[in-house]
């Protein structure tokens, strides 16, 4: 077992930086923006030192390009970047789908449309479950909510991403990536050299490799695109994930991920202390949404509350999982506001009142107008 | 009297026929990178990345390992392979469009960091592929699908001239420029893209051979027809030589220092 002496005190995005690092990635590329930064400052020190290579490309289009390049050499590549620039990434991350290359991209999420915000948000959910570039294609996608789990999943993302030869994103936001706690890291190990796909030049040894997502015949697109439909299938039966908190006897069950998370946790523990049965279900795996835990719920609570910090995202996953069968309420904050543990406890006790809302507070709507 | 076999395909070429026009550069320029790869025996050691463009589906005449790009980024996509594979040879094979337009920061910030790749590129004044629109190198005054009046350069501006360009980045180790209208201008073109393959693998940096090409097809003359548009019109626009030497320019402050 890991002792507390092994704990540092880390930022969030120095943890997963220094964890990608520890899951075996040498290769990073990247292109900075805010509030990603500490991720690019990190393993720009780090890389040269464990003989890695931190690339600053020219722009985030490039830098998603050099990671297709240097999957495709069969290496353990990594990107991160913020909204805006993993818009730019998204011409890149669609044709690695297409070629089923494997690699891990971070967006620690800020506020949008356009250049939005800088401060943390959650509004990149459906950009995020909804494959993120053109295709049918979708990514693996991580939710951590803590230090620890910033580097637990991106340690654990270079394996799946291997095991299931697809891009894998982390997503996280400004709050988690900022913020400082105590984190167990994990033991150091070594990238897979077993990658026979790999363009690595042929040494006369075997027939070439082609990496590609062209197909000029229909029929073979379609052929390539249900054989990756059928991975993505075993994703969903084998990688939901997620965190249950006082959800077995819950009548009110907050849907909440991310930073977000940990403030609907505290709501539901001083909901708990008023004597209202409320509980936590906490997505870890966004993309594929635990759905399997959702509809066992829906057997036994009488509503649902969506927390995030967007207009209301993730609340379509949790309608279609348990396919409306019970009120599904909205509670968020947007444009870089954290909600505060009293607004969902307000929420809570509204639900458990049994009213039905969506609600986003609007400063000027709340003072009357003025 | 006993058959005797001069010429054959290159081994490291599938035995797919290309899918090239009748009088394109294309089929040339393939033909002499294949038989430099064999000729050097690199086959088993080389990546080649072809991307959006008539030669993108080159992965299906190559033996070699190939990796197919977006539209502009195969110099990124080379630098990924480059940086985590040093000692493989790395081929971008890009068209006019694809790396003087939507691939020119790729093109310019591989070049500038000195990546050790090798750059192809067939300059041939016009999109071949979707059928033949201005190109940023198309001329003052030609006539395309989308400057049917000629262009205009008060409105799409000028042509870009890429090895001039190029030539001034101090990332740069070989800017040469070439022609495959004639046999003597073939023998040249690969001696130049020869030489890109060697400063590679003496790491002096990125190097790229620029082949001013032919589009029958889209320009709209028989091949011979073609080649004597490209001598009287592409060729003054597009002087050929070479523009950069660092292998050169390191000869001769050798020499110097003697």
């Amino acid at each position: 077992m890991v002792q507390n002496k092994d704990k540092v005190l880390m930022k969030g995005n120095e943890a997963l930086a220094e964890s990608a690092v520890r899951a075996g990635c040498r290769f990073f590329f990247g292109y900075p923006i805010t509030p990603q930064t500490e991720v690019s400052a990190y393993l720009s020190k780090t890389m040269p030192k464990v003989g890695g290579l931190f690339l600053q490309a020219e722009s985030e289009v490039a830098a998603i390009n050099m990671v297709y390049g240097a999957a495709s050499a069969g290496a353990r590549v990594m990107t991160s970047s913020s909204s805006p620039g993993i818009s730019l990434k998204s011409e890149g991350i669609s044709y690695m789908c297409g070629a089923d290359m494997p690699c891990v991209i971070i967006n620690v999420m800020r506020g949008g449309p356009g250049l939005g915000g800088i401060q943390p948000s959650q509004a990149d959910y459906y950009q995020a479950t909804r494959g993120l570039g053109h295709g049918d294609a979708f990514l693996i996608v991580y939710a951590p909510s803590t230090v620890q789990e910033m580097a637990d999943y991106v340690y654990a993302a270079f394996d799946k991403a291997d095991e299931y030869r697809t891009p894998v994103l982390i997503l996280s936001d400004g709050m988690l990536g900022q913020m400082m706690e105590p984190v167990v890291l994990p033991e150091p190990k070594d990238a897979p050299t077993d990658k026979p796909w790999a363009t690595t030049g042929t040494k006369m040894a075997r027939k070439h490799n082609v990496t590609n997502s062209l197909y000029l015949d229909p029929q073979e697109l379609e052929d390539t695109i249900v054989e990756r439909q059928e991975r993505y299938n075993k994703v969903k039966e084998n990688e939901q994930r997620y965190d249950a908190y006082l959800t077995e006897d819950a009548d009110i069950v907050v849907v909440a991920y991310g930073a977000t998370a940990r403030v609907a946790r505290n709501a539901v523990n001083a909901a708990r202390a008023k004597g209202i049965k409320a509980g936590l279900l906490r997505p870890i795996t966004l993309w594929p949404f635990p759905e399997k835990i959702l509809t066992e719920l829906a057997e036994t609570a009488s509503s649902f509350l969506c927390v995030e910090m967007s207009m209301g995202q993730m609340i379509d996953d949790v309608r279609l999982s348990i396919h409306d069968s019970k009120p599904v309420n909205f509670f968020g904050h947007t444009g870089g506001i954290i909600p505060t543990p009293d607004e969902v406890l307000a929420c809570i006790e509204k639900s458990a009142a049994g009213e039905t809302f969506n609600v986003v507070p609007y400063k000027s709507k709340m003072k009357g107008g003025e | 009297m006993a058959e005797e076999l001069k010429v054959q395909r290159p081994h490291c070429l599938t035995d797919v026929n290309f899918s090239y026009c009748p009088g394109c550069g294309h089929g040339i320029v393939n033909r002499i990178l294949a038989e430099l790869i064999d000729e050097m025996g690199i086959e088993g050691d080389s990546v080649i990345i072809c991307p959006v463009g008539c030669s993108v589906t080159m992965y299906n005449f190559f033996n070699c390992d190939m990796i197919e790009a977006a539209h502009g980024r195969a110099p990124a996509v080379a630098t990924g392979v480059k940086r985590v594979l040093p000692d493989t040879f790395v081929f971008s094979y890009q068209g006019d469009g694809d790396l003087a337009s939507i691939g020119m920061a790729e093109t310019v910030h591989s070049a500038t960091r000195g990546e050790n790749i090798t750059v192809i590129f067939i300059n041939n004044a016009i999109y071949g592929m979707t059928g033949g629109q201005m190109a940023p190198t198309s001329l003052p005054g030609q006539v395309t699908q989308t400057s049917p009046y000629g262009r205009d350069t008060n409105i799409a501006g000028y042509p870009v001239r890429i090895c001039e360009l190029v030539s001034t980045l101090d990332g740069t180790a070989l800017a040469q420029r070439v022609t495959v209208d004639t046999p003597a201008h073939v023998r040249q073109a690969k001696a130049a893209i020869k030489k890109g393959i060697e400063y590679q693998q003496r790491k002096l940096g990125y190097s790229i051979i620029e082949v001013v090409s032919s589009c029958p097809t889209n320009w709209g003359f028989e091949p011979v027809e073609a080649m004597q548009w490209l001598r009287e019109n592409m060729l003054p626009y597009y002087p050929l030589g070479v523009y950069k030497d660092k292998g050169a320019e390191l000869e001769a402050a050798q020499k110097g220092g003697e």
